[in-house]
């Protein structure tokens, strides 16, 4: 174990383990929006900065991506930091003025409204549907394109030909852009405009997954052929 | 014919060695006369000869050339006396004399020691001290470690890593050799963007006559040391030579920062030590080990050592490529080796440091060139940008322009560098399209200050310097734009107007022909006339007049 500490506490964390983390487990509050604990953190939404002290010198730095040492100096809630934060936070809402998670975040840090001419974007470019259709799915249907201020998320080439409708986008997207439609029939994930049919339990007639999704999981952890046949309640 | 001797002003050049010839603006039909009157009989063709702008005396040699005088060659002018492509002339004006001395003479440490004594330091832009990364690299566990050269060279109108690629390769061949045996590692890699045909050509040659002369490859001149060395090419993104991108990219993977708490001489291209360096950074290790670390460090201040190349450009005599002593004032490079402003006009500002380097003001134009009095008045060395600007600069609108490109450069992952870098450019231009509002100046200094502190890497951390510089020297520029909407550069159109002096105006009608856009009246005797609501402020008014009538408010 690393021990260090944060805001003057003793705090300890595995080694290779990085400080947001830790930080949150030991009920300190930083605020952050591209980081989940299944996946692989990322450091795009810069709003967890904290200040860490090192050797004598002191730097503000994303925590999520700082990994755990020895003895550092861990700050959360600074002058420095604040004031990062909340500029940070402010241009996430011009850019993404109606979603409710930056709205609630900009009103806790006294911003009302942003001192830059609103623009109608959804999605703030944290990564994390990215992440967990590569990582925890596997699929890789969508990714980062362009550079810069053009940077986008979405299937290459606008194609999202390999996305199995799964629905994991859905549930880690910080700020609910994301959309997923079903009926009967078919679900859609209405941001990657994918539809595809779902699967009707042999037993009890429900549909219960795109069946594109079940042959792609039944390939992946080789399952007997006939396993995903049934519902998961009728599997009993 | 060899390669890039710098003056590009003058170009194409003609060296006549051994008497040093100077001729400039060579052209073809030339050629036969410099055959039959300078080579055969030994005169000298007054017509090439260089003209010095400030005396107007002629110049025979080219050491007496001013652009030359002040400079100190010691990497760059070797491009003049050989063919890049081939191996025998880099032999012959001394070449690998310096890998035969490292491999033979001395032991890995003892290179690592010299290198770290000449006071090397990188000159990709960080400036961090080359001996100590070796020895770091070298000392950290793993196998295979790797040795990267970084030729990705993004910066606009910078082309000196080019020019030594292109110019003379076998001596970036030879600095990597040494470091690679020096470091403990077998294998190379040279990152070149994709815009460098030549360089890669002349490289792919390099290397090739290199492995036959048995300097590359296995058992390297019968020594127990192997070394090879792949070009790798790169898609032209400015960020992709971030070290961390760069190896991202080789991998494969998207040309993305990554935090670096961990080193890349620890963990670097496939998570093993690799040693990164640029070109010219690669191309200085040779001298230090032929000419000794003493002699080296001889050159310089006390924290910067040994030349640095500038690609010197914009509003100024002598552009080119200069390799200067570090320690020159900026004074010296703009107007000794320069030439001073061309046209009479003032000298307002020179940026240092590639796009994200700051604009100094005449006022610090003595200060020396030295990595740490940049970075301290606001600028940095950089990779060796240096752009010259006069009082036809606004520096607003050069602050728009280098927000402009960062913002389209920048890997687009931080919110702070990717929306900030954004945001101030769309205050910038509102400045400069009379938009601009009170406290805009202030908001751009706090975007500033977050897009610095606040982002993964040194793109975004020195995106902010053109803006906050030119705050800092020029705020009174940025005043007059918001507060008076005026431009007093006469460079932001939706703040000028173009009108014609009645007094000076001789009613020749150049003007009324040249606009584009018929907003200029008048006739035989009658002075003419600029309809302002037609006018689309082109300014070919301003350049077709002959009497200077044609006036900017
Ligand atoms: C956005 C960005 C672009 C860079 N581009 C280059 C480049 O084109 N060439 C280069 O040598 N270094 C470049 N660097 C610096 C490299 O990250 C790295 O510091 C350098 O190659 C190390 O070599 P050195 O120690 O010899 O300078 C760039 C850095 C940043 C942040
Ligand atoms: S869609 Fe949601 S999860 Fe994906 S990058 Fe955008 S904000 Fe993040
Ligand atoms: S600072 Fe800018 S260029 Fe660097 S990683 Fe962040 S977004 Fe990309
Ligand atoms: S949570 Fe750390 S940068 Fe987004």
């Amino acid at each position: 174990m690393i021990e260090f500490t944060i805001d003057g506490v003793g705090v300890e964390g595995e080694e290779g383990s990085n400080v947001l983390p830790v930080a949150l487990e030991n009920g300190f509050e930083i605020p952050h929006l591209c980081y989940h604990d299944e996946v692989s953190p990322y450091g795009a939404c810069r709003l967890c900065l904290v200040e860490v002290e090192r050797g004598g010198r002191r730097r503000m730095t994303a925590s999520c991506t700082y990994p755990v040492q020895e003895g550092i100096q861990v700050f959360t809630d600074t002058e420095k930091v604040r004031k990062a934060r909340r500029m940070i936070i402010e241009l996430l809402l011009a850019r993404c003025p109606d979603r409710e998670t930056l709205q609630e975040l900009a009103s806790q840090m006294g911003i009302e409204k942003p001192r830059f001419e609103l623009r109608e974007e959804e999605c703030i470019l944290c990564g994390l549907c990215e992440r967990v259709c590569r990582e925890v799915v596997g699929a890789n249907a969508i990714s980062f394109f362009s550079r810069g201020h053009k940077r986008e998320m979405g299937p290459p080439f606008r194609d999202p030909k390999v996305c199995i409708a799964c629905g994991a986008c859905v549930y880690v997207c910080p700020v609910d852009c994301i959309k997923m439609e079903e009926t009967k029939e078919e679900r859609t994930i209405v941001r990657w405009e994918r539809t595809l049919p779902m699967k009707k339990c042999k037993t009890c007639g429900q549909s219960f997954a795109p069946w594109f999704q079940l042959e792609y999981i039944k390939e992946k952890v080789k399952l007997p052929k006939d396993f995903l046949d049934v519902c998961p309640d009728c599997r009993g | 014919m060899t390669g890039c001797h710098g003056f590009c002003e003058r170009g194409p050049l003609l060296v006549i060695n051994p008497q040093k010839l100077f001729y400039q603006k060579v052209q073809v039909e030339d050629v036969p006369e410099v055959l039959s009157e300078t080579i055969e009989k030994g005169n000298v063709i007054d017509r090439l000869l260089y003209v010095n702008p400030v005396t107007g005396e002629k110049i025979v040699h080219e050491d007496e050339v001013p652009f030359y005088k002040l400079q100190e060659r010691i990497i760059f002018g070797k491009n003049g006396s050989i063919d890049p492509t081939s191996i025998e002339d880099y032999i012959a004006i001394g070449g690998y004399k310096a890998l035969v001395k490292a491999l033979f003479n001395m032991s890995p440490e003892e290179i690592i020691e010299s290198v770290k004594r000449s006071g090397l330091r990188g000159r990709g832009g960080g400036g961090f001290p080359t001996g100590l990364k070796w020895e770091s690299c070298r000392k950290a566990p793993g196998e295979p470690r790797y040795v990267i050269c970084n030729a990705d060279e993004g910066d606009p109108g910078a082309y000196m890593d080019r020019s030594l690629l292109e110019g003379n390769p076998h001596s970036v061949l030879e600095g990597m050799l040494i470091g690679a045996y020096a470091i403990g590692s077998n294998q190379g890699h040279v990152f070149v963007r994709k815009e460098y045909p030549l360089a890669v050509q002349n490289l792919r040659i390099a290397l090739q006559q290199a492995e036959e002369y048995g300097l590359l490859g296995e058992g390297i001149l019968g020594t127990g040391f192997d070394f090879s060395v792949r070009i790798n090419r790169g898609g032209g993104a400015f960020v992709c030579g971030e070290s961390s991108a760069l190896m991202a990219s080789l991998e494969g993977q998207p040309g993305e920062p990554r935090p670096k708490h961990i080193h890349t001489v620890i963990s670097g291209l496939h998570d093993k030590p690799t040693n990164l360096n640029n070109v010219e950074t690669w191309a200085n290790v040779p001298v230090i080990i032929d000419k000794g670390d003493q002699w080296y460090a001889q050159l310089g201040t006390e924290g910067s050592k040994g030349t640095k190349i500038f690609s010197l450009v914009g509003k100024v005599n002598n552009t080119g490529l200069v390799e200067v002593p570090m320690g020159i004032t900026l004074r010296e490079i703009v107007y000794d080796i320069g030439g001073g402003i061309p046209g009479g006009k003032k000298f307002k500002a020179v940026q240092t440091g590639g796009p994200s380097g700051g604009c100094i003001p005449e006022s610090l134009l003595d200060i020396p060139v030295d990595f740490d009095r940049l970075t301290e008045v606001g600028s940095m060395m950089g990779s060796g940008g240096m752009i010259v600007m006069d009082e036809g600069n606004c520096m607003v609108d050069v602050a728009k322009y280098f927000i402009n490109f960062l913002r389209d450069e920048s890997c687009g992952k931080c919110t702070s560098c990717r929306e900030g870098t954004q945001r101030m450019y769309e205050i910038l231009n509102d400045i400069t399209e009379g938009k601009g509002k009170r406290g805009d100046v202030e908001l751009l200094e706090e975007l500033g200050w977050v897009v610095a502190e606040a982002s993964l890497c040194a793109l975004g951390g020195t995106a902010p310097n053109p803006v906050l510089s030119t705050i800092q020297y020029f705020r009174d520029e940025y005043e007059a734009h918001i507060e008076e909407k005026q431009c007093p550069a006469g460079v932001c159109k939706a703040l000028i107007q173009y009108t014609i002096d009645s007094e000076l105006c001789t009613a020749c009608g150049r003007c009324r022909k040249a606009c584009p856009s018929d907003a200029i009246s008048g006739a035989k005797k009658v002075p003419h006339k600029i309809d302002q609501e037609k006018c689309v402020k082109c300014g070919m008014c301003v350049e077709s007049c002959k009497f200077d009538a044609v006036k900017v408010q």
